[in-house]
């Protein structure tokens, strides 16, 4: 899920988890009402919420213990657990320290640990990766690959689009509470009409150079930006490029094509309606 | 990340899980009372001990003190006589505070949420919170009638009704514990119940004095006071003397109770205070 601060995610996520009450609407979670079956449905879910939500004065392994035997996990089977995903989260040595000693991408990680040792089917991560440090976050996105690949389900927000595109493999973006777009990624990302590159050039230019079917703009003398339409192949370009005598010494995406969309979408709104 | 293994391959299945709600309300309710029971004792020094030091001062400056001028009261010295009313009194204040800091705690640092998003119903997160205000209760009880025993001597002439009394009354407390923290927003709101009504209430409940002392009129106003009942009940199974009717007392303990209980159950599923 996808979408500006403010959009809804949040409230989203808190209705399916019964952490808001909803004003309208119905909502199933693997088949199941969350109005009129909510304990199964609550028993399918695990959360993460965007804040941390631990009792810091607890002990990081009691947490999951403690969170097991909310979902009807046996004591000995809890703390089992408790080790499996306290390892798996890099976190077992600090299993007797309380959840306030911990740094804010640990506690992070603690909540990710406490919302799998019911071993959930559906995962629900708000912003999971915020404020996480680049390791950390890529060993967490293998962490999802490994559990979307074990067959859990899970729904992701995040502001990092380069996140979305890498991991996710539906999309829904989000703004004023309204769903704008819900696809498959790879549809998404084929809407984008046009995409803009940025071409670093071996001579320095004082000003833009013409090129006959794109628009070109200069970011400074050894840089360009250049639109490129679903029209036109990279081939075409750089014959372009060739025959205008620049050589090209590498090349880049301005944004991430998710971030193009995500931009064009709500601007486009805004602006009174979607292309 | 470390391996995780194939444990959660099993759980792929596009069926709705079976979930046996009963198993999964006793496990919870034993987390519950366990996560709470700890809590009291990992913070002994805030919990158990200020009760036993208070209740120590009473029996010191009202029982050796003045009481020895006092004398007898309601049959018994009146260091015997006061001894079931700050057992009771300790009972009232410490199931009470007990269950309205927890809960409060856990709305405030949101951990509460690990709760509400379980499958447990809302009557067995009600029972972990007030079983855990009946262990706090019953605890510094034992520890405050420890304390009298070396002030006077201490009888119990019906087991029976001085346990149920103290039981139902940390119940009642527990659940009204629970009752202030389900609309409290900030710290003062969790202090102004106690200070400014169960402390007095407590006070003029018969845990000082026979309410015979008092003209008719104070009387009826006293017989208005619930815990005046408890203390009485209370003070009626261990001493055997009582200013109000067993019976009466029973009736409005349970009532109290099963009015609280509704009222928290419906708080509670409704989603106020907790829910945004």
């Amino acid at each position: 899920m996808l979408g500006p601060n403010g959009a809804g995610k949040t409230t989203a996520i808190g209705i399916i988890t019964s952490l808001v009450n909803k004003t309208s609407g119905r909502i199933r979670v693997l088949g199941l009402d969350v109005d009129t079956q909510p304990e199964a449905a609550r028993s399918c879910i695990g959360v993460v919420p965007q804040e941390v939500n631990v009792n810091v004065f607890e002990k990081n392994e009691n947490i999951l213990i403690n969170q097991a035997g909310y979902y009807g996990v046996p004591r000995a089977e809890a703390r089992r657990r408790a080790e499996k995903y306290l390892k798996a989260l890099h976190l077992w040595d600090r299993r007797h320290d309380i959840a306030r000693n911990l740094s804010g991408g640990m506690k992070r990680r603690l909540m990710i640990a406490r919302a799998l040792v019911h071993e959930p089917r559906l995962l629900i991560l708000d912003e999971p990766t915020a404020g996480v440090d680049i390791e950390i976050r890529r060993s967490m996105w293998d962490l999802m690959r490994e559990l979307n690949g074990a067959g859990m389900t899970i729904i992701l927000t995040t502001h990092y689009l380069e996140e979305a595109e890498s991991l996710c493999r539906n999309i829904a973006i989000i703004d004023e509470g309204r769903i704008i777009e819900n696809d498959s990624m790879v549809r998404v990302v084929s809407k984008l009409q046009r995409e803009v590159f940025v071409l670093t050039l071996a001579q320095a230019l004082d000003r833009a150079p013409t090129l006959n079917g794109y628009d070109c703009k200069l970011r400074n003398e050894h840089e360009i930006e250049v639109e490129v339409t679903k029209e036109h192949s990279l081939n075409d370009l750089f014959a372009e490029l060739s025959a205008n005598g620049l050589h090209v010494t590498s090349m880049r995406t301005r944004a991430n094509r998710l971030e193009e969309l995500f931009m064009r979408l709500v601007e486009s709104k805004s602006a009174g309606g979607v292309d | 990340m470390a391996e995780l293994g194939a444990t959660t391959a099993v759980r792929a299945s596009t069926e709705p899980p079976a979930i046996n709600l009963l198993m999964v309300n006793l496990v919870g309710f034993g987390t519950i009372v366990r996560k709470e029971v700890n809590r009291v004792l990992r913070i002994w020094v805030q919990t158990i001990v200020p009760p036993a030091i208070t209740m120590t001062l009473y029996f010191i400056i009202f029982g050796s003190l003045i009481g020895r001028r006092i004398g007898i009261m309601d049959g018994v010295p009146y260091t015997m006589f006061i001894a079931p009313g700050l057992i009771m009194m300790a009972v009232i204040t410490n199931s009470f505070g007990n269950v309205v800091s927890s809960f409060f705690s856990g709305k405030l640092q949101h951990h509460l949420e690990e709760m509400l998003v379980s499958p447990l119903s809302v009557a067995t997160i009600i029972a972990g919170f007030v079983v855990g205000g009946i262990v706090r209760g019953l605890a510094v009880a034992a520890l405050v009638t420890v304390v009298a025993m070396f002030f006077t001597e201490l009888r119990v002439e019906h087991p029976l009704i001085t346990l149920s009394v103290v039981v139902l009354t940390a119940m009642a407390f527990s659940l009204a514990g629970l009752l202030n923290a389900i609309f409290a927003k900030n710290f003062d709101q969790i202090s102004i119940i106690p200070t400014f009504v169960l402390t007095p209430l407590t006070y003029l409940g018969g845990v000082f004095f026979s309410i015979s002392l008092l003209s008719p009129a104070w009387q009826a106003v006293a017989k208005i006071n619930p815990i005046l009942y408890m203390v009485n009940a209370f003070r009626y199974g261990m001493l055997g003397a009582s200013d109000i009717s067993i019976g009466v007392a029973y009736a409005i303990i349970i009532a109290a109770v099963v009015v609280l209980y509704v009222a928290v159950y419906q708080l509670l599923s409704r989603g106020t205070g907790i829910r945004s």
